[in-house]
């Protein structure tokens, strides 16, 4: 099959031939070809059978003995065209996954690096439109999965389904939406089934026990472990319940498990990494190298810097 | 059961004395996974038991409601925290805990006869109530057509309650929780500042911090509540981000309970938010239509024919209209915040203009634009300046059980005058009451209601809050 062509998922969505250079994983467009084409088989099979989902990203570091460096950025900040170009360097500096969070007004869950960069993001201009034509040119440049961070009411105005039709067509395969706890879930993962995108579950230092437990069940592609009882933003330390609290979902499931909010730092990802974590998430520090510098390409350089260093910090 | 018009947690929910084998259900073993969930029946939820009970007290209003002839309204709000499509709960897993033990704790105090009767003593003795029902007699004289008809108006007196409005009914009973939860650590949200006041009143009475979140712009034009809070003892922090206006504040609240959940619990002021904020906030308030029914049977021999109130997050209209909801022969009139008008793009009018969404833990009516982003509401009233609503209101309003308008800063000032600007302009001059710029607005209604009401029509409007703290927006917009 020549050049790069995107996911061919539904007739109404006409194919982009894009022109752009082949993915360093051509056969990921393969299967998602046959992931698409096998989109009513089960589960398992269709998760099988792609190399470039995140499950499959998960398996596959297990079997190194890796841990997944899965940073997260705002999309627009400072602008998309930045933001584009930071997600092609994450990606060629060793990160495993990446989150991007969809500007949003009132972001509940965030501290102020990141409502900042949501308000600088939103001040100029970026929407859901937007980021998303940007991501139709550049993941098929990628070979890490995306995953989107967004919260609910932006996808409802659109409708669960055409939400998920769309982001499943330009290449996204994972979702965490923080501001919709598992009792509300459910039109969620019903959609995100049906459009091969896997929703990623958040649990707490406050969720109990069996309710945890519960949310590792639902939970697909990792399990998130959000370890500060608070909002986003970098600490000075991991808290400590992190060991226990990965210990105690480890024993209920054998799913992975990825922990973020608060770490910024190699010795935070380092720690981390060494109390069974399989992948590590890194935000804030992340967004305020873009956001909070002089210029876009100072930013990116530090960007990859940071990036390697914080890689070489895990197995 | 014999229930005071003052006890606020009413009539007994049945079902309650139940122990609290939800616990177990929340806990985990009763979520649903792909293919199982069945909606809304009581059997497969997560909190089963919770079901049950909230059922029966639900059904009994449903078969009530039956009896007058209607289709049976349901339970408001179910076991799910919903009242239809409306409501619900989407926070951050990290709180999730924190609301459940939070409707725990309401349940069990809500059949404890020891909390009842303290607060009770607090809403009578410390709080002022019970609140008189006025028959405004000017104002009635005023809307008499020139054949002698017209309806009467009463109003209810929540300006005359501590603190000058309806807000510390629930921050009253709110702080008697939290201690109870053995919180020491309050947090509000606020717009006008009344609530944001009601709460510092209620810590310094209650002995407990108090950190009060207020949007910048709404620390500017309601300065005199600012200074007050301070007096009282509490921290007022100013909101910077976003539009720095209440729906800033109220993020910026659900940010700091999210970091400080055990420890702190959260007083927020309206019918709005995560379940169970709107029915919690509503039993609270809802001694404002249990002693208007009292009243009105003592007064007249009868009900209300229509209930008139202003509606931001909906907290003084729920707890007028709760008690009437399924009395089906009682209008109930809602009335929002037009602004510069609803075409004007700058407006409140969120039951009019507004796209249901989810906003602060709660699906409802909401004002967002084409994005889905939510957008800066309008109000001269800094209490009606919220972008969303409380989604008992979106429920009423979509089973149209309660009528909803909407009315402009410029009939609000009229009002305020008549009752405190125009509408506030005229009840200062017929009444000798300056209402709130809020109340102005359910005010200013009644230019275009009372035309088209019987004669003898009763209506009761709740006057939710004085004027005081408005009188400097009144100076620069009027001229005496």
């Amino acid at each position: 099959m020549a050049g790069v062509v995107p996911k061919i998922s539904f007739p109404s969505s006409p194919a982009r031939i894009s022109g752009f250079a082949s993915p360093r994983r051509p056969t990921c467009k393969f299967t998602s070809l046959s992931r698409s084409t096998l989109s009513r088989a089960s589960l398992s099979v269709r998760r099988a059978s792609s190399a470039s989902t995140i499950s499959d990203t998960f398996s596959r570091l297990k079997e190194q003995g890796k841990v997944a460096l899965i940073p997260f950025i705002t999309a627009g900040d400072p602008d998309l065209s930045t933001t584009s170009e930071a997600l092609k360097i994450l990606d060629s500096s060793g990160s495993d996954l990446i989150e991007l969070g969809v500007p949003y007004s009132d972001p509940l869950a965030d501290g102020p690096v990141i409502q900042a960069a949501a308000t600088r993001a939103l001040e100029n201009g970026t929407n859901f439109d937007g980021v998303i034509s940007m991501l139709r040119e550049v993941i098929p440049q990628l070979s890490c999965p995306i995953s989107l961070f967004t919260y609910y009411n932006p996808i409802l105005k659109r409708g669960v389904e055409k939400f998920m039709s769309t982001i499943e067509e330009v290449g996204v395969r994972g979702l965490v939406v923080p501001d919709v706890p598992l009792e509300e879930n459910e039109s969620l993962r019903k959609e995100a089934i049906k459009h091969n995108i896997e929703l990623v579950l958040l649990s707490t230092p406050t969720t109990p026990p069996e309710r945890m437990k519960e949310i590792a069940r639902a939970s697909e592609g990792f399990i998130y472990l959000v370890a500060t009882v608070g909002v986003t933003g970098a600490r000075a330390s991991v808290n400590l319940e992190v060991q226990s609290l990965l210990q105690e979902i480890k024993e209920a499931t054998p799913k992975p498990v990825a922990v973020g909010f608060g770490i910024s730092k190699p010795e935070h990802v380092k720690q981390v990494a060494g109390w069974g974590a399989d992948g590590v998430i890194v935000g804030s520090a992340f967004v305020k190298l873009l956001g909070e510098v002089k210029s876009s390409d100072e930013g990116l350089k530090q960007l990859e810097t940071f990036t390697r260093s914080l890689k070489a910090a895990l197995p | 059961m014999a229930a005071s018009a003052n006890s606020v947690i009413g009539n007994p929910i049945v079902g309650l004395a139940k122990s609290s084998p939800s616990s177990s259900a929340f806990l985990g073993a009763r979520i649903h996974l792909r293919g199982e969930r069945s909606g809304r029946s009581a059997s497969a939820s997560p909190s089963s038991a919770l079901a049950v009970s909230c059922a029966m007290s639900g059904n009994i209003a449903a078969v009530e409601a039956e009896k007058n002839g209607k289709p049976g309204l349901g339970p408001r709000p179910d076991s799910f925290g919903r009242f239809g499509r409306f409501g619900g709960k989407y926070v951050p897993e990290t709180l999730m805990y924190a609301l459940f033990e939070l409707e725990e704790a309401f349940r069990a105090l809500s059949k404890d006869e020891d909390f009842q009767k303290e607060l009770d003593g607090i809403l009578r003795d410390y709080v002022g109530r019970e609140s008189p029902l006025y028959f405004a007699e000017r104002l009635t004289e005023h809307y008499r057509r020139s054949n002698g008809e017209g309806p009467h108006i009463y109003l209810k007196r929540e300006d005359l309650n501590h603190t000058g409005a309806h807000k510390i009914n629930n921050a009253v009973a709110q702080a008697l929780l939290a201690k109870r939860l053995g919180k020491k650590r309050i947090i509000a949200e606020t717009g006008a500042g009344q609530h944001g006041v009601a709460t510092a009143t209620v810590c310094a009475r209650f002995g407990l911090e108090c950190i009060v979140y207020m949007g910048a712009q709404d620390m500017e034009r309601q300065a005199l509540n600012v200074f007050r809070m301070r007096l009282l003892g509490a921290e007022v922090r100013g909101v910077h981000s976003g539009t720095a206006t209440l729906k800033d504040a109220t993020s910026e609240a659900i940010r700091d309970w999210v970091t400080n959940v055990e420890t702190t619990h959260y007083i927020l002021g309206s019918v709005a938010g995560p379940h169970p904020y709107p029915m919690l906030v509503r039993e609270f308030h809802a001694v404002i239509g249990k002693e208007t029914r009292k009243q009105a049977l003592e007064k007249w021999g009868g009900k209300p024919d229509v209930l008139v109130a202003c509606v931001g997050g909906g907290s003084n209209a729920m707890g007028l209209f709760h008690e009437f909801v399924d009395d089906t022969d009682v209008r109930l009139v809602g009335v929002e915040a037009a602004g510069f008008g609803l075409d004007s793009g700058k407006h409140a009018a969120t039951l009019t203009k507004g796209e249901v969404g989810v906003l602060h833990g709660a699906m409802s009516y909401l004002l967002q634009d084409d994005d889905g982003q939510i957008i800066e509401p309008h109000s001269i009233s800094a209490g009606l300046d919220y972008p969303g609503v409380g989604p008992e209101h979106s429920y009423l309003k979509d089973i149209g059980r309660a009528e909803y308008f909407s009315v402009t800063d410029e009939q609000a000032l009229e009002g305020f005058f008549t009752v405190g600007s125009i509408a506030f302009k005229r009840l200062s001059r017929l009444e000798g009451i300056i209402p709130a710029l809020e109340t102005s607005h359910a005010l200013a209604y009644l230019e275009e209601l009372c035309p088209t009401l019987p004669d003898g029509a009763k209506v009761v409007l709740n006057c939710s809050g004085r004027g005081d703290k408005d009188v400097h927006t009144a100076i620069k917009h009027l001229q005496l």
